[in-house]
């Protein structure tokens, strides 16, 4: 198996219980590989360790066991190799539009000069829309506004990967449907490698390359990669009309309803039976029924 | 226009003001024996009887305190000696006391705060400190400081200094503290030093609360300076008070507490002002 720009290899967390001696197994024992310019979707149910995922990515988290390499390189702590997309959009509220997107860049690239910062700024901020607001304060801007800026400030550092926790979570659904088109655009410009988690179905089949399946906290898996076999350019209005998309959604929903309680028994089961946690996602095409399942081990990987 | 509350709110000001001066003004004429000013018999006890009792009760009438008032602040900064200096002179000497020893605590407070804000142990370990020396009144330093310091106005400076140094410590370290963790997060996924970080999202972050905390400080020392100069004499607002009621000049003391009402105001407003310019909005 070949490399990938991005290894996560035997990721485990567990944290101490407030009542108990034992320590609470998150997640363990996760092998997955991105590759670069790859757009990778997370879904799981709340709890199952999703986002702590994401922070060691981000570097803001430590896993208890096991580790990421990105490029050839172990993540210890957060860089501006890994832009981040909060929720929260975690603007700074006493700057500008332009000001915030400015502070990243100015740390990106420190000897710059403010022409030529501003400059980059504006260009990332034009790119979302955002040409008429740079002057206003987060304050002054609407929540998918204020996301677009952190959109803005996440692509103008130009990371080696992009990290987005639910970035629209907190948007009403005609406003997230605008942006997820805006994010796609920027993506297809620029091709960074995007690793995202979501709640929605459909938002990961209109992004992703690739939808990974958790499994249900505690001992949650990695359980399915599954490939969004769509071409790009996708578009929401016309999405539906492909022939693979009812196949993926049904997948992925039957995944979150039902396969998602169903393997996360199975895995508890197995770890009180002392069995090697660690595993590779099951790469599952649910437009091509035939090429699926790929044989090969589910609970331990052959290296 | 009166749908305009400002306006009416103007309106009532200047009536209460009206009716506040035509009361004292009948309760201070000659031929009225106010029956209500109890307190002032008591007083006039005190001065064995003694007080000028040409006006019934020994309180100027208002018109009094305005002609007197015009007098001091139509030559504010006159100089005639120890005893006898202009009221500008004297408020010159109690604003210079007050920020002097206002920007000694800001410069130890703030940055002090600030440390203690970032560190959870440092937190805890002078929390026990603070909380003791926090409700000290500042007057009960004052023995200490004049023998240790050997220097009236140094003692009063020392005074004010201790009394502001509180709460802008104490919000300075509460304003860090509470930073938000998104807002430390930005500045850990963009790699920012720990002196960037403190000057380009702690500080502005905290520099509200911050702000509070010296609007807080401020406005006790504008009170403490009063009483440290009436134990320490020799000039400033409080030494001014003190002497004219030595000179049983209630006029000039009536004067000088509003003027002391009006310089507090100008102190807190102009921090207000301050604070307007790091205010954002969440």
């Amino acid at each position: 198996m070949s490399k990938g720009f991005l290894e996560i290899e035997n990721l485990s967390q567990r944290f101490p219980q407030p009542d108990s001696s034992d320590l609470m197994t998150v997640f363990e024992g996760v092998d997955v590989t991105i590759n670069k310019g790859e757009f990778v979707c997370l879904i799981g149910h709340s709890g199952c360790g999703k986002s702590t995922i994401l922070n060691v990515l981000a570097g803001l988290a430590t896993p208890t066991d096991g580790n990421v390499i990105m490029d050839n390189k172990e993540i210890t702590g957060p860089s501006l190799d890994q832009g981040v997309i909060f929720q929260n959009h975690s603007l700074l509220p006493w700057l500008s539009a332009r000001d915030n997107v400015m502070f990243a860049v100015r740390a990106r690239w420190p000897n710059w000069s403010k022409a030529k910062r501003l400059e980059h700024a504006e260009r990332y901020l034009h790119m979302v829309g955002l040409d008429h607001a740079m002057d206003r304060k987060p304050a002054q801007l609407s929540g998918g506004m204020r996301q677009r800026v952190g959109i803005a400030r996440a692509f103008a550092i130009e990371p080696k990967l992009l990290l987005m926790d639910e970035p629209f979570g907190a948007l009403d659904a005609l406003t997230r449907g605008v942006i997820q088109e805006e994010l796609l655009k920027i993506w297809s410009e620029t091709h960074q490698t995007v690793f995202m988690i979501t709640h929605d179905v459909d938002e990961a089949i209109l992004l992703a390359d690739r939808v990974l399946l958790m499994t249900n906290g505690p001992h949650a898996q990695v359980a399915e990669s599954v490939k969004i076999d769509i071409p790009r350019p996708r578009e929401r209005a016309t999405l539906h009309q492909n022939d693979a998309y009812y196949p993926i959604r049904n997948h992925l929903v039957d995944f979150l309803v039902n396969g998602a309680k169903e393997m996360s028994a199975k895995a508890q089961a197995a770890a009180a039976r002392g069995d090697n946690p660690r595993h590779s996602p099951r790469i599952v095409n649910p437009a091509k029924p035939e090429a699926s399942p790929e044989p090969g081990p589910r609970m331990v990987r052959a290296v | 226009m009166l749908s305009n509350l400002n306006f009416r709110a103007t309106v009532l000001s200047l009536v209460m003001l009206v009716v506040f001066l035509g009361v004292w003004q009948l309760a201070t004429a000659p031929e009225v024996i106010a029956p209500q000013q109890g307190e002032l018999s008591e007083y006039e006890q005190l001065m064995g009887g003694g007080a000028d009792r040409s006006s019934s009760s020994g309180i100027p009438a208002p018109t009094q305190v305005f002609s007197h008032a015009f007098g001091e602040l139509s030559n504010p900064f006159y100089d005639a000696g120890p005893n006898d200096k202009g009221i500008g002179i004297q408020l010159a000497y109690s604003i210079y006391r007050v920020l002097l020893g206002f920007a000694l605590a800001a410069l130890i407070a703030i940055p002090l705060g600030f440390v203690i804000g970032m560190s959870p142990l440092l937190n805890k370990a002078f929390d026990p400190y603070i909380q003791i020396l926090k409700p000290i009144s500042p007057l009960a330093w004052m023995p200490l400081a004049l023998f240790v310091i050997r220097d009236s106005n140094m003692s009063a400076i020392f005074v004010i200094f201790i009394c502001s140094i509180w709460p802008m410590l104490v919000n300075t370290a509460y304003g860090v503290a509470s930073v938000r963790n998104d807002w430390l997060n930005v500045a850990k996924t963009h790699q920012l030093s720990n002196l960037r970080t403190a000057f380009t999202v702690i500080l502005p972050a905290a520099a509200p609360t911050i702000l509070t905390g010296m609007r807080i400080s401020i406005g006790i020392a504008w009170l403490v300076i009063v009483a440290a100069e009436m134990l320490v004499g020799g000039t400033g607002i409080g030494y001014y008070i003190w002497n004219e009621w030595n000179n049983l000049d209630l006029a000039s003391v009536i004067f000088a507490i509003i003027m002391i009402g009006i310089v507090g105001f100008l102190l807190d407003a102009s921090l207000a002002q301050a604070t307007k310019f790091v205010r954002y909005a969440d």
